[in-house]
């Protein structure tokens, strides 16, 4: 009995062993390799995520030997990630910060994303300019009448704390103030509705009256209303030329250690193939 | 045999070891991910702090206190009443067939994804709020104004998913109580209401409590569903009308993008989270042993 019962524990403990060294075994090890051949983990921005898995998936159809893992996780989570070496790639929604610097060995612009303003449809105003936003959004005008529109309260909604969108749309918009010392204040009204996510944010808007939102260019749709920004309509065109004010980048960020297989698909992404796909989702091609 | 009886006993003590460990792994990281922030930013000024600002250094979590509790005690004030109605009817009233199919469908409230509670408060809590509520109490008060996501939209759905712990936990001790206690107070001329309140619920009240500590745990716990109509807004809310945020849905919702000292800040709240829900489990204990043992 004794003797059953420890071969079966010995089994037992052999094959959880196994398994683990398995599981840990097919993550990394791809440096070495060739660069059309191993894998590739990509990290960070949600609203990254979407165009990354695009890519990838265009990038592993002309590679069969080559795998690309595509995580959420956050744009903090993006530079974690190559800081931890969990990931080959971080994926950033706004620009790398000052104290993130020290652990970016190099980073790649990849597209751009503007960041449309938008109100529910019984709202009459079609056009705002960015100091009204500001003000909105740091609470100063609290009603549709002071920027030309009906007599009603205005229900802010934003993105949390620490969201890349809500991160390019503060510091573009002025909300994130900026003292001598160069601390930034984000200045959001606190009577602001948070959702956490894009389609939140939509959902929200589209069914809440005299509100008031911001979601990513790429993510409209007619569930709300587009306002226009200093005159300016929120598409593409406007976002490269510039004319349209609330845009941000989105970044590949990789640490000192970058494999040849990570190294072959930031060149493709970046590259014709690449600017294709983005442009196809929605975003902005910068190359 | 002997030697099997010691194997398993010893299989069985890793278990118990594993668990325990597992629950000393996680209070280990949980403090010292969060420790940092309460010794820098002061405990006091981290709890008592009316200014949550996590991208501007200010981690004041009392507006997040306050909107935790808010929906939590409007989900009690709410569910315990209509769950502890709805155990004493299936108990005591409904034939014990029907009853059963009731109390299948009220545990089956349980299974329900608390994501879809979520979605069902947004898709339609929050607007009967905002177009039915929000009219009424503006004839009392003509300045209340509301968007719908708020303390009232969260205490409703949180009071419908704690109802399956209140209901189940409450019938089982009711219908525990021996059939003599209700003979003999029937037998000295008591009607059926004064013997439901002066002798079953006094004698079923130690399983009665602890379904509402339980249900209060899991109001306090609840993430998703709070997190998608309460409004998240980081401030202590003057009715419950208002929009307030939570400290599960704020922890859930900032994790993602946070900076590191903002991430430590999180966990800080997790230390606070645990403490409350220690506090509480110490309260029903005690409450426990004050009452005797008869549980269901």
């Amino acid at each position: 009995m004794k003797k059953k019962l420890l071969t079966g524990l010995l089994a037992a403990a052999v094959l959880v062993t196994s398994l683990g060294m398995a599981g840990c075994g097919s993550g990394g090890d791809s440096k070495d390799a060739a660069a059309d051949k191993g894998s590739v983990v990509i990290a960070g921005s949600t609203s990254v995520q979407p165009l990354s898995e695009a890519v990838a998936e265009a990038y592993m159809d002309s590679n069969p030997d080559v795998t690309v893992e595509v995580q959420g996780g956050g744009s903090g989570q993006g530079i974690k990630s190559i800081e931890e070496k969990i990931a080959d790639i971080g994926a950033l929604s706004r620009e790398v910060k000052d104290e993130e610097k020290a652990s970016v060995a190099d980073e790649y612009v990849v597209a751009k994303d503007g960041v449309a303003v938008v109100v529910n449809k019984d709202v009459k105003v079609n056009d705002l300019t960015l100091e009204q936003i500001k003000d909105i959004y740091t609470g100063k005008i609290a009603n549709w009448k002071e920027v030309g529109g009906d007599d009603k309260p205005i229900t802010v909604v934003s993105r949390e704390e620490g969201s890349g969108t809500r991160g390019a749309f503060t510091e573009i918009t002025g909300v994130l103030e900026k003292d001598d010392a160069g601390k930034e204040t984000d200045k959001t009204t606190k009577d602001a509705l948070v959702q956490p996510s894009t389609g939140a944010v939509k959902k929200t808007v589209g069914s809440t009256p005299d509100s008031i939102g911001y979601v990513s260019l790429g993510a409209l749709d007619d569930s709300v209303k587009t306002v226009k920004v200093e005159g300016i309509e929120a598409t593409v065109d406007n976002v490269l030329s510039g004319d349209y004010k609330i845009q941000r980048p989105f970044v590949y960020v990789v640490n000192s250690e970058m494999s040849d297989t990570a190294k072959a698909f930031i060149e493709y992404a970046t590259g014709a193939e690449g600017q294709k796909i983005v442009e196809e989702n929605g975003f902005i091609p910068v190359n | 045999m002997k030697t099997r009886e010691k194997a398993i006993e010893k299989i069985i003590l890793i278990c118990a070891a594993v668990s325990t460990l597992a629950v000393a792994l996680i209070t280990i990281f949980i403090f010292s991910s969060g420790f940092p922030v309460l010794k820098s930013y002061g405990v006091f000024n981290f709890i008592f702090g009316e200014n949550w600002r996590p991208t501007g250094g200010q981690y004041g979590i009392l507006p997040l206190i306050a909107g935790t509790l808010g929906v939590t005690l409007g989900a009690l004030i709410i569910g315990i009443p209509t769950g502890l109605g709805c155990a004493v009817f299936l108990a005591e009233m409904l034939k014990k067939r029907s009853a059963r199919l009731f109390k299948a469908a009220i545990e089956l409230l349980a299974g329900i994804p608390s994501v879809v509670y979520g979605f069902f408060g947004l898709a339609v809590i929050v607007p009967v709020i905002r177009e039915y509520i929000l009219p009424l109490v503006q004839k009392i008060n003509p300045d209340a104004s509301s968007s719908g996501f708020s303390v009232l939209a969260g205490a409703i759905i949180l009071a419908i998913m704690i109802l399956p712990t209140i209901v189940s936990i409450s019938e089982n001790s009711i219908s525990a109580v021996p059939r003599e206690f209700r003979e003999a107070s029937l037998a000295l001329g008591a009607d059926k209401r004064e013997t439901i309140t002066k002798v079953i619920l006094p004698a079923a009240k130690s399983g009665i409590f602890s379904s509402i500590i339980l249900a209060m745990g899991r109001a306090i716990g609840e993430t998703m569903a709070v997190l998608l109509i309460t409004g998240n807004m980081a401030q202590i809310p003057g009715s419950p009308l208002d929009s307030a945020a939570t400290l599960t849905g704020t922890i859930a919702m900032e994790m993602s993008y946070a900076t590191p000292e903002h991430q430590s800040a999180l966990f800080a709240i997790g230390i606070i989270l645990f403490v409350i829900i220690v506090i509480l489990n110490s309260i029903a204990q005690a409450i426990m042993r004050k009452f005797g043992g008869m549980t269901a």
